[in-house]
């Protein structure tokens, strides 16, 4: 190939590309430098904007950010767990022992929920579990109580509601994995006298491992950053550390330690995942092919 | 060959984005839910020609928005009274308001001239009173008989049945229900802090008996109608919604004050279209609209004329919920000083945090 030949077949491409590039650089990039910017100034008592980062050193000084911060990690990391204890059965079941012909049914079952808004699938809940609402309703009718309790407001309810909400995520890149393990792998095991657990333990974990990395990253940073579910559903007990930056934003009109929370939130969940990554011996690379 | 066809898509939709907003006069309000309704912004778009769009907000989230475009994007939003000054010195997001413009006429002289001082900056007023109301409390008569202060909210007789906005009015109202007027206290920020960190306190330790802290006026109607929330702390015309369906349910202007509020029309200051703003004001005070919206949606309204348009259950839920002593005591919102929106935001934080 000439190199002017070259040059002509790569112009398409920039022409498709730059739009992308263009919405990268202007609506995410610069936003970000924006912000990092920001987070490093902070007011002085005379009013004037000045270099510091007493906005990061805030967290740490101020024990509802850090706890706060904590407290959403922490139930990330359970509903990540929870999610991912749910999804494998499930994808082992439709990649492995269900019907060949129903497999498409089962992923379409799984994908329906997705096809309206989170917000209408948690107002959904809210009604089935309100203490006027369908679940109670059945309990009471049924004679199992007396009086209706209220199911919302909890952090078991918003647990549930945020591993519901994650299901998804965990089962896509789980259904793909399991699906390049070769059958007669199993069988071969079975044939060689091990019983189920080991197989499982040393054939199919580990098969599905980088499947289970990239399912439990994506389901872990998308609860760290949900908004919606936790304020919803937790109700009165539910600070989650995004609020916590909604509120700087919004009611404190404090904007610099809001982005100093964001780039917070940024680094420590990376921080986190990288931690994850080494402790179970995956690369990046692998995980996110 | 795919992946060409879906890029070509893009950057048509992006096109057509562009092209999209030029056409066809129009008119960006950010208002609150309920203040445009759909009769009148039928009518107003019949008369005019022009298209309005709503987008409904709060209070806190209008400056956000405001304050990230440096006031562009919408032509006229519906800041309260006391949340401007300060925000306009600050930020800078608003324009000054001509008067010349607007049929004053329309208008209850003493609350535009209420508002004219409160909003002023540098000698020029931001503000033009639209809406009044007050919070209180709404309560079940038949389950909580006795509930006449904000201090209810605070009653163990009424575990799991109560409900609040963790908002900074519920800050205030506690401040008057223990006996302190936190207004005087507006320009000394440490006494204002030792304040509302024992105001915090109590509501920390009173969190057990809250149901859930309220954030959308229609779910607390709806958890009141259901019976899950018998007390709560609201605005006056939600109670007046559910006193028509359940004569149990009302509002009740606590004893120790109900909190007054004026929402104002404020015009962003880079609004491309301040002509419509304009019309849109004057069409709003024209005493046959605004009592459409009072009808409708029970709120005060500051057009001098209206009241010969309400219904008559308009007129009698104010008496029943106002008595003369009552509306003598309502304590109407000074201006806010910015610096105590932080104390407030971070201790509203707390409250929430708390186990």
């Amino acid at each position: 190939m000439t190199p002017l030949s070259r040059a002509r077949s790569r112009l398409p491409l920039l022409i498709f590309l730059t739009p992308i590039l263009l919405w990268l650089l202007l609506l995410i990039v610069l936003p970000h430098f924006d912000l990092l910017r920001m987070s490093f100034r902070v007011e002085n008592n005379s009013g004037d904007m000045v270099w510091s980062a007493n906005n990061y050193l805030e967290f740490f000084r101020e024990p509802i950010y850090w706890l706060t911060f904590t407290r959403t990690a922490v139930y990330a990391v359970i509903v990540t767990v929870l999610t991912l204890c749910i999804a494998f059965p499930v994808a082992f079941y439709i990649t492995k022992v269900a019907p060949p012909r129903f497999k498409g049914f089962f992923s379409l079952l799984l994908l329906m929920p997705f096809w309206v808004s989170e917000l209408v699938r948690i107002y959904g809940w809210m009604i089935l579990l309100r203490e006027s609402g369908v679940i109670n309703h059945f309990l009471v009718a049924w004679g199992i109580l007396q009086q209706p309790v209220e199911l919302l407001y909890n952090d078991i309810a918003m647990i549930m509601g945020l591993v519901y909400t994650s299901m998804l995520f965990m089962v896509v890149p789980l259904l793909s994995v399991l699906d390049s393990l070769d059958d007669s792998l199993i069988e071969a095991a079975y044939d060689l006298g091990s019983n189920s657990a080991t197989i499982v333990r040393s054939i199919i974990i580990p098969h599905a491992m980088p499947g289970i990395a990239s399912g439990s990253i994506v389901v872990f940073m998308l609860s760290l950053g949900n908004y919606l579910t936790p304020n919803l559903m937790g109700g009165k007990n539910s600070l989650w550390f995004t609020e916590q930056i909604y509120n700087q934003f919004i009611a404190s009109f404090n904007w610099n330690q809001g982005s100093a929370f964001g780039f917070l939130l940024l680094v420590i969940s990376s921080l986190i995942i990288f931690i994850g990554l080494k402790l179970t011996n995956q690369q990046l690379s692998r995980v996110i092919r | 060959m795919k992946k060409k066809v879906l890029s070509l898509f893009i950057a048509g939709g992006f096109l057509f984005g562009l092209g999209a907003g030029a056409n066809a006069e129009t008119l960006e309000l950010l208002t609150w839910k309920g203040y445009a309704p759909q009769s009148l912004v039928e009518k107003f778009e019949k008369e005019t020609g022009i298209t309005v769009k709503t987008t409904y907000s709060n209070n806190e989230e209008m400056i956000a928005k405001l304050r990230a475009t440096r006031g562009a994007g919408f032509d006229l939003a519906q800041p309260s009274q006391d949340r401007i000054s300060s925000v306009q010195e600050k930020f800078n997001i608003y324009q000054p308001i001509d008067y010349s413009k607007i049929d004053t006429a329309l208008i209850i002289p003493s609350m535009l001239e209420a508002v004219k001082k409160n909003t002023m900056v540098d000698g020029k007023s931001y503000g033009v009173p639209h809406v009044y109301g007050t919070s209180g409390l709404i309560v079940n008569r038949k389950a909580a008989p006795d509930a006449d202060d904000y201090t209810a909210l605070l009653d163990p007789k009424y575990e799991g049945r109560v409900s609040y906005r963790l908002k900074r009015p519920t800050l205030i109202a506690m401040a008057f229900a223990g006996g302190t007027d936190p207004f005087a206290l507006y320009g000394d920020e440490a006494k204002y802090q030792e304040l509302m960190e024992g105001i915090g306190q109590k509501l920390i330790d009173a969190k057990g008996l809250v149901k859930t802290y309220w954030t959308n006026g229609d779910a607390l109607l709806q958890s009141m109608r259901s019976g899950e929330v018998n007390v709560a702390m609201a605005w006056d015309n939600g109670g007046w919604k559910l006193n028509a369906e359940n004569p149990d349910i009302d509002f009740v202007a606590p004893k120790s004050g109900a909190l007054g509020w004026i929402d104002t029309f404020a015009i962003p200051a880079k609004a491309e279209n301040v002509e419509a703003a304009y019309k849109w004001i004057n069409f709003m005070m024209r005493p046959e609209n605004a009592a459409v919206f009072t009808n409708a949606e029970k709120y005060g309204t500051a057009s001098a004329g209206a009241i010969e348009f309400y219904e008559a259950d308009v007129k009698a839920n104010f008496e029943r919920s106002f008595t003369k002593a009552d509306i003598d005591n309502i304590k109407w919102y000074p201006p806010v000083p910015a610096k105590l929106e932080e104390i407030e935001g971070k201790i509203l934080d707390k409250v929430k945090a708390s186990n």
